[in-house]
């Protein structure tokens, strides 16, 4: 079988797209040059997963979604990811390729946040997002997977934080891929200034068992001196989707970045979640759990690079495998030179639910400072059969003592998602991925 | 007669290979208390972990019935869901499940589906047993067993036996690392189970329990064998003279499992 890897979409194509958006011309000469780069650049080489025959070519680009006036037009499933009670004051709902959906509290309006979708914020905020667009954090030509995006960009939002702004109530969105075929090139884009906080919660959601698309992600987040983010994501593409996703952090001086990651994809996936600790005294915390069910092929990385003295980054990994899904665990703290008074520490943790699954926990410490701290744990085991033996002898069957283990240890992360319906909604995504 | 019966009838049991016990025969009836005591080492554990069906022990030899109903065939939470309870030497920590939410599912295992027990209810309940063994509330909302002191740990074991109210309860080194102030009311607790309905086993190889919870009989066991029984003086007089004064009767040299008489 060939592997057909010609992209359908050409260089007419593109420029057509970007002036039916009314794009600004830096941007959509961002995209022609990054589309003349993607024949050169090479896939990317996640350790020990092969991608080379993963759907990366075969995808509609370009998808409509209706907008909805009130929140119960939502289809049930998706309704779950809000809070019933209150009404979320600030959320937006990407349908297909289109905003559906947008609401943003005055105060917070009137503070100048920014919290609008990528296309109209390059009208409204062309300056803002050509001065951090794949600047500092992801580059265009890193590979040919970042090249697509840039090329074929068609969704995403743009978070915006002044300086001294505290944003206490979480910014949510949901993309929703309602097109079983539409492809997602989103591009997520949250800037903190200076002494700023805010708390982001992102929800991506497909239903295609059978129709291959793909989704190809890339988010940039920016905290500057002194900014603090939470950043929270469920990542739920259905089966016939296969991922790359890009999250990618550059804190400077005493700045945070805190990620929580629920990785709940369905298909094929490479996702790498990479921090940049810039300036000294910034600190990450960085905790992704996952599911693997079914013949599903992944790939995570989790990085903190330390550039500033006195850094902290915290990677946690969790992972269930079940069935013959197959998922490789990179952990990476990397310390550079000039970064003293650093500590990288890590902990990957897999649990296998089956003979035929395979789960790797890589732990990698790559330190060019002698005056730092470092440390990794990683392991690969199967439901404790004395933690078992302890939940039965109180009368609990075997298969609800699984799925306390199993939940109890997904709970690290789960419990750290900030929107009390986005934890519930992971944590049914779990319990329908594991049973 | 009230309450269950449990009988266990010339139980032999191994460990890897080894075998721990050698014939043990005890019968608990409802509304007794027994003590099983013994030097460390003797197969006291063995003996509990058997009854409650821990992986790792083998039964060899010998029966275990529940009011006449083979033990040995049903799966670990179907002995607990039958009457039988065992408060473990070394109870597992378990990560990210809370007492409170692991105590719920224990509840709910022994009541049919759809009566499972109101959170108002189950919370009621907890609380007031709780305050009643004087434990910290916010133990209700840390994990399982994870980060506890050993102490925290038999108060817990106890809290699950007043909540779970099991037939039959086997209490390992319940009194183990506790101090005075906790020993009493651990005590108080169990003591407080006492009715017609309600068996126990208490295990200990120290006496000073069975000041605060007077057994109605007393066990030795040596070298994995029960090898002398009476009433409640005969843990006094252990408490008294030792156990020095058996292993001459009976001509033991070595009490440990692995030597023979
Ligand atoms: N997990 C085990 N593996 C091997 N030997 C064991 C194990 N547990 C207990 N034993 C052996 O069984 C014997 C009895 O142990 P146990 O029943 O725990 O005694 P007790 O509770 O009376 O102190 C001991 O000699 C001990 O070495
Ligand atoms: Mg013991």
């Amino acid at each position: 079988m060939s592997v057909e890897t010609k992209l359908p979409y050409d260089k007419e194509y593109i420029n057509q797209f970007s002036k039916d958006n009314n794009e600004p011309e830096w941007m959509n000469s961002l995209r022609l040059q990054a589309l003349e780069q993607v024949d050169t650049l090479e896939l990317p080489k996640p350790d020990k997963t092969k991608i080379g025959k993963w759907n990366f070519s075969r995808f509609k680009h370009l998808a409509e979604g209706e907008k909805i006036d009130s929140l119960k037009e939502l289809p049930e499933a998706l309704q779950g990811f809000l809070d019933e009670e209150n009404t979320p004051e600030n959320l937006l709902i990407q349908r297909n390729h289109s905003v559906a959906y947008a609401t943003l509290s005055d105060e917070l309006k009137e503070q100048g946040v920014i919290f609008t979708d990528i296309f109209t914020a390059l009208k409204e905020h062309e300056d803002l997002v050509r001065r951090y667009y794949m600047k500092d954090a992801v580059s265009v030509d890193e590979h040919r997977l970042t090249a697509l995006h840039a090329a074929l960009m068609n969704g995403g939002i743009f978070v915006y934080v002044p300086k001294n702004v505290e944003v206490k109530v979480p910014l949510q969105v949901i993309f929703w891929q309602e097109d079983p075929e539409a492809a997602l090139f989103n591009h997520v884009l949250v800037v903190a200034e200076e002494n700023s906080s805010l708390t982001y919660v992102e929800n991506y959601v497909s239903y295609n068992e059978t129709e291959e698309t793909l989704a190809n992600v890339v988010t940039e987040v920016i905290a500057q001196n002194n900014a603090k983010i939470s950043f929270g994501a469920v990542d739920n593409f259905a089966a016939g989707t296969t991922v790359y996703n890009n999250r990618r952090g550059v804190a400077y001086r005493d700045a945070t970045i805190d990620w929580a990651l629920g990785q709940m994809n369905e298909g094929n996936t490479v996702s790498e979640n990479i921090t940049h600790l810039v300036g000294d005294n910034s600190l990450s915390n960085a905790k992704t759990v996952t599911v693997g069910r079914g013949k599903q092929i992944q790939n995570f990385t989790a990085k903190i690079v330390h550039f500033g003295k006195n850094s902290e980054g915290y990677i946690l990994q969790h992972g269930v495998m079940k069935d013959s899904a197959s998922s490789i665990f990179n952990g990476i703290g990397k310390i550079e030179h000039g970064a003293s008074k650093s500590n990288a520490e890590q902990e990957s943790r897999v649990l296998m639910l089956s003979e035929k699954a395979r789960g790797d926990a890589n732990p990698i410490l790559l330190i060019d400072e002698d005056d730092v701290t470092a440390g990794h744990a990683a392991s690969v085991g199967r439901v404790d059969p004395l933690q078992l033996y302890y939940l039965m002898s109180r009368g609990i069957t075997q298969a609800e003592a699984e799925r306390l283990i199993i939940h109890g240890f997904l709970a690290p992360v789960v419990n750290q998602l900030p929107i009390e319906a986005v934890k519930n909604q992971l944590t049914q995504v779990i319990e329908r991925k594991v049973y | 007669m009230a309450g269950s019966t449990l009988e266990i009838k010339n139980l032999h049991v191994s460990i890897e290979g080894k075998e721990i016990l050698k014939g043990v025969n005890l019968t608990i009836n409802g509304g007794e208390f027994h003590a099983v005591m013994g030097p460390n080492g003797t197969g006291k554990s063995t003996l509990a972990s058997a009854v409650m069906g821990h992986p790792k022990y083998e039964v060899t030899e010998g029966s275990i019935l529940l009011d006449g109903e083979d033990v040995l065939e049903m799966e670990v939470d179907e002995r607990a869901r039958a009457g039988l309870f065992l408060a473990m030497q070394y109870p597992s920590e378990i990560s990210g499940v809370t007492t409170s939410d692991f105590l719920r599912s224990s509840m709910n295992a022994r009541r049919e589906e759809g009566d499972e027990i109101s959170l108002m209810k189950f919370i009621k309940e907890m609380d007031s047993v709780l305050d009643y063994l004087e434990i910290d509330k916010n133990m209700a909302q840390r994990y399982l067993n994870e980060g506890f002191s050993g102490g925290e740990k038999k108060r817990n074991e106890i809290l699950q036996l007043m909540l779970m109210k099991p037939e039959i309860a086997i209490l390992d080194e319940i009194d183990s690392g506790l101090d005075i102030d906790a020993l009493k009311v651990v005590s108080k607790g169990i003591n407080k189970l006492r009715d017609e309905n309600f068996g126990c086993l208490i295990i200990t190889h120290y006496q000073r329990l069975l000041n605060y919870i007077t057994p109605d009989y007393v066990h030795v066991m040596m070298q994995g064998r029960v090898v002398k029984s009476g009433g409640p003086e005969l843990a006094q007089r252990l408490e008294a003279e030792g156990y020095d004064w058996i292993k001459e009767e009976l001509g033991i040299k070595d009490e440990t499992v692995g030597q023979n008489a």
